[in-house]
């Protein structure tokens, strides 16, 4: 949790990254309070999965600095200057920040259970037992206690899902990151996907979620920020922008997926 | 003039030979709900190539039986003699010895050779290119020989003067100078097999490891080895036999293996054939044992893609577990 209250607990400023000639990221600045969900939309290939693996250090940013929880991801201040982290501290920096992915990424060779614990058990050095334990009841309170011990082949989109968010929920993290996590679903199983989401936020789970999904944004998100071209173009309380965009690109954009 | 919608219709009028209407409906019905009573078709083609295939090996075993040169009473003698059995031991310790050589390189050079400095990757790049084109012959001639341009092989603390030497002679022993050619010519195959069972790997499996928390190595170590595995597996099974069978190879340099000790043993009693065909034997019958271990293997390996859910393992109480979300 943020060591001071009004300190936000997610704080990116300037954050820049080009893969080879494109650039990614153009200097995003965005707060995310503790127990805000956050909706982040806009086109494809806007930049908004590489805001989020940077804010996680799955990619390093170029330029531009993340924080959580106060603390800068990546980096240590020593004597005024950056230095770079060490493994051990980007992954106890990362064990905190849960992450939901467009793909599910599920580890193939482990089951459902398995999946769930091995986070626990590695990184959070629980017991086996007692991370077995509370993995099940997040697989039951996701709706998976009866398939346990089946491997991620043989699951469906939606309960794949499902465990990846059990999986993210295991670590007791500070916020969860959720990068499209319907797109790669078929449309019946989107619901039970969104149900969980909901249900999380409704526990004051801060989130920070990149989505397509305008209708969940505008029931569940506190905010509700429009990336384009790698920047925030326009963000505010989510009815807002929904309502009376301000700018024409987030108008344009609205006007053509509502 | 040529009416063409007349000759369209003449040809879909006509028949192709031998067609024949279906009976009516009512009696199609009556035909299906009787239990199958099909005329099967014949095919003569494949009998003939049966006879001829069995005519075959019966005239091959009744020639090699009736061959008196071939010295059957030899093979007989020689199959479970000491000197053989010895040289297959030899063989086996030099496969296994190579082998585990090869794959413990194979995974040092594929980790090296993966990473972003190019030095590495282009050291690694040099090594296979080294080591998997000269023939493995070539490289068994060499580490034999290799007295001849190191006539003293030494091991020291750099930049000082402490060193314990040796005669290159004494140190490369037929036995170790086969182990080195024949493990560092295999870990060229092995580092590529590596490097495809880890490419194999979507990047995201490491990803998620990270995102719970694991370093790269508890990643690399828990999540995306195990994977490569099922990818690596069934090829390094081919290598190993591929292997057996080069390790013949380090006869030129009279190493103790089966083929050495086969012509080791004819060079004495002229039994060439009988003694060919006693070693052929041993390996035929290793190689066979290799090909039911590597199958078993592969099978635990892929439970989770064959077994799909260990349904038998959920407890009672998770299944009577509400299936709809209820966080």
């Amino acid at each position: 949790m943020s060591p001071a209250t009004g300190q936000p607990m997610v704080d990116v400023l300037g954050l820049r990254k080009s893969f080879g000639r494109t650039e990614v990221l153009r200097g995003v600045d965005l707060q995310v309070h503790a127990g805000e969900v956050m909706c982040v939309v806009g086109p494809s290939g806007s930049g908004k999965s590489t805001l989020l693996r940077t804010i996680n250090w799955l990619e390093a940013p170029d330029a531009g600095l993340v924080t959580v929880g106060g603390e800068i991801i990546g980096y240590e201040l020593r004597r005024g200057r950056l230095r770079e982290r060490r493994d051990q501290e980007v992954a106890r920096q990362r064990s905190r920040i849960g992450m939901v992915f467009q793909h599910f990424n599920l580890f193939a060779n482990r089951t459902a259970l398995q999946n769930v614990t091995l986070g626990p058990v590695r990184a959070r050095r629980v017991s086996p037992v007692q991370a077995e334990q509370e993995a099940r009841d997040l697989l039951v309170q996701v709706g998976l206690g009866h398939r346990l011990h089946a491997y991620p082949g043989s699951l469906s989109g939606g309960e794949q899902q499902r465990v990846g968010i059990a999986r993210a929920l295991a670590m007791k993290p500070d916020l969860i990151l959720f990068d499209e996590p319907t797109s790669a679903l078929d449309p019946e199983r989107v619901g039970e996907v969104l149900d969980v989401m909901r249900s999380l936020a409704g526990g004051g789970m801060t989130m920070l979620v990149v989505t397509h999904e305008l209708g969940f944004a505008r029931e569940v998100a506190d905010t509700l920020v429009f990336f384009d071209e790698g920047k925030v173009v326009e963000q505010g309380p989510c009815r807002d922008v929904i309502a009376r965009p301000a700018h024409p690109r987030t108008r344009e954009f609205l006007a053509r997926v509502l | 003039m040529l009416d063409v919608r007349r000759v369209a219709s003449a040809f879909a009028r006509q028949q192709p030979p031998g067609s024949q209407a279906a009976p009516p409906h009512s009696e199609l019905a009556k035909l299906a709900s009787r239990p199958p009573d099909v005329q099967r078709r014949h095919h003569p083609g494949r009998w003939v190539a049966t006879a001829g295939v069995l005519g075959f090996l019966a005239w091959l075993a009744k020639t090699l039986a009736a061959n008196q040169l071939i010295g059957w009473h030899a093979v007989g003698r020689f199959m479970f003699s000491p000197a053989i059995l010895h040289g297959l031991l030899g063989t086996l310790e030099l496969t296994g010895v190579s082998m585990v050589l090869a794959i413990v390189l194979g995974f040092i050079l594929a980790a090296l050779g993966a990473s972003p400095n190019p030095v590495l990757s282009w050291f690694v790049r040099g090594y296979v290119w080294v080591f998997r084109g000269v023939p493995l012959i070539v490289q068994i001639l060499a580490w034999y020989n290799l007295a001849l341009v190191f006539p003293v092989l030494a091991i020291g603390v750099p930049f000082s003067s402490w060193h314990v030497q040796g005669s290159t002679n004494a140190v490369i022993t037929p036995f170790l100078a086969s182990i080195l050619a024949l493990g560092l010519h295999e870990a060229a195959y092995m580092t590529e097999i590596v490097r495809a069972g880890l490419v194999a790997v979507p990047a995201g499996q490491a990803e998620a490891a990270l995102s719970v928390g694991l370093t790269r190595r508890q990643a690399l170590r828990a999540v995306v080895l195990p994977q490569t595995l099922r990818v690596i597996v069934p090829p390094t099974g081919n290598q190993l036999v591929g292997l057996l069978k080069a390790s013949a190879l380090v006869s030129v340099i009279g190493g103790v293996e089966l083929l050495t000790t086969a012509q080791r043993i004819y060079s004495v009693n002229f039994e060439v054939m009988a003694l060919l065909i006693v070693a052929s034997v041993w390996y035929l019958l290793v190689i066979s044992v290799l090909t039911v271990g590597q199958h078993f293997l592969e099978r635990r390996l892929n439970r989770d893609k064959i077994g799909g859910d260990r349904a038998a393992a959920d407890t009672p109480d998770a299944g009577a577990a509400s299936q709809e979300p209820q966080l």
